[in-house]
Formats: structure tokens, C-alpha cells, sequence
């Protein structure tokens, strides 16, 4: 089978490579994005143990994901609209979504955590690629006025197998849509390899619906950087739709209900921890001194804080009124649903006067 | 045998594999995971991944290489992994595996089974609670089963397998931990209702996760001097409406509780039935208890969505008192 190479910017041993990209990467650059990536790996470690805490019902960890998911966000606009799948809270973070709307739809106080148009962050999707479609019909709607963003959509290996998925692929191809599919291929879904997933690798398939793609180390911050930034500003300047396929690894279980070791090795898992993403950056910023003790001593306080907060914030989401799940079921309003919380609220009271009664 | 419900499922898919080679198990991690439930824990080992087969993420590939493997001569029992995620597969199951029989002439039988943990009750998040018969049952073509009891589990589902119609397999999701006896033979046909309670003032009429509820409610409502019945209906398309009228016939007076939102649900279809079929014989309208018409909440609200002992006691006193 024929191969593909792998864009690689930084390379596993800590280093730039000579691609011409390497000439952008600046001190700053390389200072945020690591900052980026330490502090959404401190929000996800301490949601995981919020949840071991039984303060969260579930939740999907992005550890090993950070570089995938914020060299991504990172490259493109802070106005360009963006679909995540659910396990990107690296990138939601890099919205500006914080702790509090992250962890409510995971501590089941509501369906979902923020605000769409404030964030340009769709919410989660947790039914697999669905998402994939509305981000091209987005797409549409964006060539329709004439404006310039491009919608980013993510999305796993396993949802590439879903019809929609390839449903939007071909769509969005169909109609030169500004959109571009990010898959963040971290090699399992749930306990199904990839193996089982796709005959031909997906950036070969998504080039056969007429996508331009790349193949890039995902555990590589910079060059997911650089290839999301090209393939951006080629749809921007009108080329079409683009599909990149990054190479990162999950390196938690699926969830926290999951038991990963009945389906994979830890020696599968040793050979990843070693490609850490966020090593892998902090090995170049102190090869070439481009983070001093100050800087890193503040990350740490800062990571430590945002650490406490999401604890806090967590515990502090209050459970919501019962009546809550009758609210916004049509925008219009629907005179069932109002008969049913009407006599809803009257038989919760009910029991609250036998209580009065009683005393 | 004394067995939870999910191992009564996993011995029933054990025996069907061992008995009938033609029987193949596919669906989303069921292989070495054995389920995101373990309810298909060791079949792999066992029988391998040819007949123990993980599937690609694609719903609509699993139900659609099912109803090919059948034309083939296979009997595929599917499992879809969350309720929430069989919409996807809907095309093939309603348009598709619920009519070619029909529209060959009865030349083509899909015995295809596919498996699907429904309900809420265990804190969940968004699309996994759902409680989606209705949507079934309303295609004619299918049949639509759930049991509530690891023996209604086992017999149910080998029945199911071995039965040449297209089998619709609701679990309960929530009582996958509970236990209960598994007999060595069936003690009643796939379609058939179980009285699982005998009662003579009003009759529960359930199924699914509300069985236990159903029981509970006619174990409180003993308390206070009423004796009720509870039918299991089990088999929701083609229903037992024989055993329903049966059971009006003896108390007159029946109450539905389903967890499904109660718009559109098999609720009104019960209610329908006995109004139509035993109008003389009812001392009060039939009346529903359901979810209630609104997306299955956020996890820390399910216990206010899902029918409890008190709203199935609320709707029995004014049943009662009508
Ligand atoms: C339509 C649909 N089918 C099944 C599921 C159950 N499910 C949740 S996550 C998952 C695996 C997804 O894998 P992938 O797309 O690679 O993303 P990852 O979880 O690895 O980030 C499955 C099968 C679902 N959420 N939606």
C-alpha cells in the first residue's frame, strides 16, 4: 500500500525539523501553546478525579490529546466557528469555555455547558459525527454571506466510520464548503483499533471524496500548528474543504467507566508516554532556554489555581430545580409540556403540605 | 440457577452460539471488551471473531450487513450499544428489515435480532436513557420484546433467536445487576404477558425497567389495604392484548406505566385497547403513567422524569377513588 508521510515539525527527540515552518516558530508561539497544553491537562486530571470523587457522573479524558486539539484551535481565528465531538476540552478551554460550563453537562446538572455564539464552540456531540454535517451546512451558510471564517470541526477515528461522517465529507466537497473535518486519530475507539475501523487510512479516503489532506504527528504541537494554519488559509483564500488526520494517542481508557486493559497492552501505552505532546514542547523550550524559571514557576501557580477553581467550581454547580427538563422543549412553547409542569410543580407540592400537615 | 439479568443474557447468547452455527453476535466493542455492559463478556474467546464479530462505528453498516448475512443464511443478533445510537440504523430497521419480507412475498425471512440496552436509571449522560419502543412497535414488520427478569431475559432472547422474524430486544438497563432464578426450559411463549403479581383491585399493566417500580407501588399499596395486580407485558408489538382484556376482566380498573414519554407512547395503545375491548367492564378510565413529554434531563433530574412508587400510587388512589 502506498505510504504517506507524516508532517513532523517537532520531532520525538525534542527538535525542530528542517521544514520550512520551523522559521515561524517563535519563543511566544512555543510559551502559549505549552501553557495551553499544561493547563487543560490539569483541568482534565483534576475532572478525573472529581469524578473517582463522585462529583462528576463520567468523564472522557483528553490527556495525550493536548497537542492535537490546541495546535488545531490555535491556528485558526478566534472568530472562525468551531463543532467538537466531546473529548476536545483542550480546544474548549482555548475558547474561554471555563471549569464550570466544561464539568456541568459531565456532572449531569445540565445537557450541555455554554453558550454556542459566545464561544464560537458548538456544544459537545455526543451521537458520533453528527456533527460533521451541521459544521458543513455552517459551512454554507458562511459562503452564503460572503464572509471569510472557516468552520473547524473535530471528530475521532471511529466517528469516520459513521455514514454521515463520509456523508459530510462528500458534501462538503460537493459544494466547495469552507470546512475543515479535524480528526484526532488516537488510535482507539473505545476497544476497537483503528485496524478494525478503516481499510485504507483515513486522509487517503478523504482525498478520495475530493478533500486536500494531511497526515500529521499529532503529538507534535507545532506541526499540528503550521498544517492546520495552511490548510486554513487555503480554504480561506477559497481552495475548498480540507481533511487532516493527526496522530495522537489516548492515552487514558475511554471514559472513566472503561477498563482499557482488557483490550490493550502497557507496553503499547509505554511507547506513547514516551512521544508525550506536552514533553515533547517542554523539551525544546528548555533546549533552547525559551522558558526561564519565572515562567514556568507561574505556570505552575497558575495551573495550581485553575486546578483549585475547577474543584471548587465543580461542587459548587448546584443540582437543578426539577421543573428545570420543562423548559426549553420548543421555542414556542407547547401547551402539553406546560400542563405537565404545571401539575408536575402541583404534585411536588402536594408533598410538601402533608410534610406541613405532619408537623 | 440464580443469575443476574445481563448474565442471563450473555448464557442465552452462549447457548445460541454453541447450538446453531449459523448464529453470529456483531456489534460496537462486543469482542474482547465484551460490551460496554460485559453482557457479551467471553463470547469472543470462546466462539472467536468471525461469530463474535466488532463492528465498525456505524450503525446503519450493522443492522444493513445483518439483513445481507440473513438473506445468506445467518441469524445475526446485533447489539446496539446505547438507545440513543440506533438512530442512525432506523432506515434499515423500518424501511428495510421490517419490510422486505412483506415485499417478497414472504420469499425472504430476516431472523435478525438486535439487542438494545434502553432506559435510564443509572445517572447517565444525554442519549443513553432513552426509552425508544414506541418508534418500534410502530412498524409493523417487527417484533418488539424487553424482559425484566433474568428468566424473561434468557428464555426471551433465545426465543427471539431462534424465532424466523426480525426480533426488536429491549434490556433494561438499569436491571442488568439484578438477580433472579433462570429455569431450564421456557415457561411461556415469546408473545405472551406474564401476571407477575396477582391482584384483584387494579391491575399495573408494565413492562421493561417499570416492573420493579410496579412492584414496589402494589407492595406499599398492600399496605393501605389494596390488592393489585402487576402484568409484565413483554412482548410489546405483537402485544397480548388477550391477556390485558384478561386482566381488566378480573379488576375493572388498570394503570399504565411505561418510562417512555407519555405522548405517543404504548401507553395510549393499551389504554385504546381496553377501552375498545372491555369499555363495560372498566370502573375508571384507564390512565398512563410515563416520562414525562420532554428530552430525557440531565442525570441529576432523572429520578423527577422517571415514574416512581409515588406517581404510580398517585395515579392508582385516583384510579381507585374514581
Ligand atoms: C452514533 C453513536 N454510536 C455509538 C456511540 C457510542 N460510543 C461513544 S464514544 C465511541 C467511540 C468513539 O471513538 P472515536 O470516534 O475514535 O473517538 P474517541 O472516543 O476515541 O475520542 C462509541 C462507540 C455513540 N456515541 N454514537
Amino acid at each position: 500500500m502506498e505510504t504517506t508521510t507524516t508532517y513532523v515539525l517537532l520531532g520525538t527527540d525534542g527538535r525542530l525539523t528542517d521544514d520550512p515552518a520551523a522559521r515561524d516558530v517563535t519563543p511566544e508561539l512555543c510559551r502559549d501553546l505549552y501553557r495551553d497544553m499544561v493547563l487543560a491537562r490539569r483541568v482534565d486530571s483534576e475532572a478525573y478525579h472529581l469524578q473517582r470523587q463522585g462529583e462528576l457522573g463520567l468523564w472522557l479524558q483528553s490527556l495525550g490529546q493536548e497537542a492535537a486539539q490546541v495546535g488545531s484551535i490555535r491556528a485558526i481565528r478566534d472568530s472562525d466557528p468551531v463543532f467538537p465531538s466531546y473529548r476536545d476540552h483542550a480546544a474548549a478551554l482555548c475558547r474561554g469555555i471555563g471549569p464550570e460550563a466544561l464539568l456541568a453537562q459531565w456532572r449531569g446538572v445540565r445537557q450541555s455547558g455554554w453558550d454556542p455564539a459566545e464561544h464560537r464552540f458548538g456544544v459537545y456531540t455526543l451521537v458520533l459525527g453528527a456533527q460533521l454535517l451541521h459544521a458543513v451546512g455552517y459551512a454554507m451558510g458562511v459562503q452564503r454571506d460572503g464572509s471569510d471564517d472557516v468552520v473547524l470541526a473535530y471528530f475521532g477515528d471511529g466517528s469516520s466510520s459513521e455514514g454521515e461522517a463520509n456523508e459530510a465529507f462528500n458534501w462538503a466537497a460537493t459544494v466547495h464548503a469552507p470546512v475543515v473535518f479535524f480528526c484526532q486519530n488516537n488510535q482507539w475507539a473505545i476497544s476497537t483499533p483503528t485496524g478494525r475501523q478503516f481499510g485504507a487510512p483515513l486522509h487517503r479516503r478523504a482525498a478520495g471524496f475530493g478533500l486536500a489532506t494531511e497526515l500529521v504527528d499529532g503529538n507534535d504541537v507545532l506541526g499540528v500548528h503550521a498544517a492546520t494554519r495552511r490548510a486554513v488559509e487555503a480554504v480561506r483564500r477559497g481552495g475548498g474543504p480540507a481533511l487532516i488526520e493527526a496522530t495522537t494517542y489516548r492515552m487514558a481508557g475511554h471514559s472513566t467507566s472503561d477498563d482499557p486493559t482488557r483490550y490493550r497492552t502497557a507496553a503499547e501505552l509505554d511507547h506513547w508516554r514516551a512521544r508525550d505532546p506536552v514533553d515533547r514542547l517542554r523539551a525544546l523550550l528548555d533546549d533552547r532556554g525559551w522558558a526561564d524559571g519565572a515562567f514556568l514557576a507561574d505556570l505552575d501557580a497558575e495551573a495550581d489555581a485553575l486546578g483549585a477553581e475547577t474543584r471548587r467550581a465543580c461542587r459548587a454547580l448546584p443540582d437543578p430545580d426539577p421543573t428545570a427538563m420543562f423548559d426549553h422543549v420548543l421555542p414556542g412553547g407547547s401547551p402539553t409540556v406546560d400542563r405537565q409542569r404545571d401539575a408536575y410543580a402541583a404534585y411536588l407540592a402536594s408533598f410538601e403540605d402533608a410534610v406541613e400537615e405532619a408537623r | 440457577m440464580t443469575t443476574t439479568l445481563s448474565r442471563a443474557i450473555t448464557t442465552a447468547l452462549h447457548h445460541a452460539l454453541e447450538s446453531d452455527p449459523s448464529v453470529l453476535v456483531m456489534g460496537q466493542d462486543v469482542g474482547a471488551l465484551g460490551g460496554v455492559f460485559r453482557v457479551t463478556d467471553g463470547l469472543q474467546k470462546d466462539f472467536g471473531p468471525e461469530r463474535v464479530v466488532d463492528t465498525p462505528i456505524a450503525e446503519a453498516g450493522i443492522v444493513g450487513t445483518a439483513i445481507g448475512l440473513a438473506q445468506r443464511g445467518y441469524r445475526p443478533v446485533c447489539e446496539i450499544q446505547f438507545d440513543g445510537f440506533v438512530y442512525p440504523a432506523f432506515n434499515q430497521i423500518t424501511s428495510q428489515l421490517a419490510k422486505i419480507h412483506a415485499r417478497t412475498a414472504g420469499r425472504i425471512t430476516l431472523p435478525v435480532v438486535i439487542r438494545i440496552p434502553v432506559s435510564g436509571g443509572i445517572g447517565a449522560v444525554e442519549h443513553h436513557s432513552e426509552s425508544n419502543e414506541a418508534y418500534f412497535a410502530h412498524t409493523a414488520g417487527l417484533r418488539v420484546v424487553t424482559a425484566a427478569t433474568p428468566q424473561d431475559a434468557h428464555w426471551l432472547l433465545r426465543q427471539a433467536i431462534e424465532s424466523e422474524d426480525p426480533v426488536v430486544f429491549f434490556e433494561p438497563k438499569c436491571r442488568y445487576w439484578s438477580k433472579g432464578e433462570v429455569a431450564d426450559e421456557p415457561d411461556l411463549p415469546l408473545d405472551a404477558a406474564r401476571v407477575v403479581r396477582p391482584g384483584t383491585d387494579l391491575t399495573l399493566l408494565t413492562w421493561g425497567s417499570m416492573v420493579e417500580t410496579c412492584l414496589a407501588a402494589a407492595a406499599a399499596a398492600e399496605e393501605e389495604g389494596h390488592d393489585l395486580e402487576v402484568v409484565d407485558l413483554r412482548s410489546l408489538s405483537p402485544m397480548d392484548v388477550d391477556a390485558l382484556t384478561a386482566a381488566v376482566d378480573r379488576t375493572g380498573r388498570a394503570v399504565v406505566v411505561h418510562e417512555a414519554p407519555t405522548f405517543g407512547g404504548l401507553g395510549g395503545e393499551v389504554a385504546a385497547t381496553l377501552a375498545e375491548r372491555c369499555f363495560d367492564r372498566l370502573e375508571a378510565p384507564v390512565r398512563r403513567v410515563g416520562g414525562f413529554d420532554v428530552p430525557y434531563p440531565a442525570a441529576r433530574l432523572e429520578a423527577h422524569y422517571r415514574p416512581d412508587l409515588d406517581r404510580v400510587l398517585d395515579a392508582v388512589d385516583r384510579t381507585l377513588a374514581y
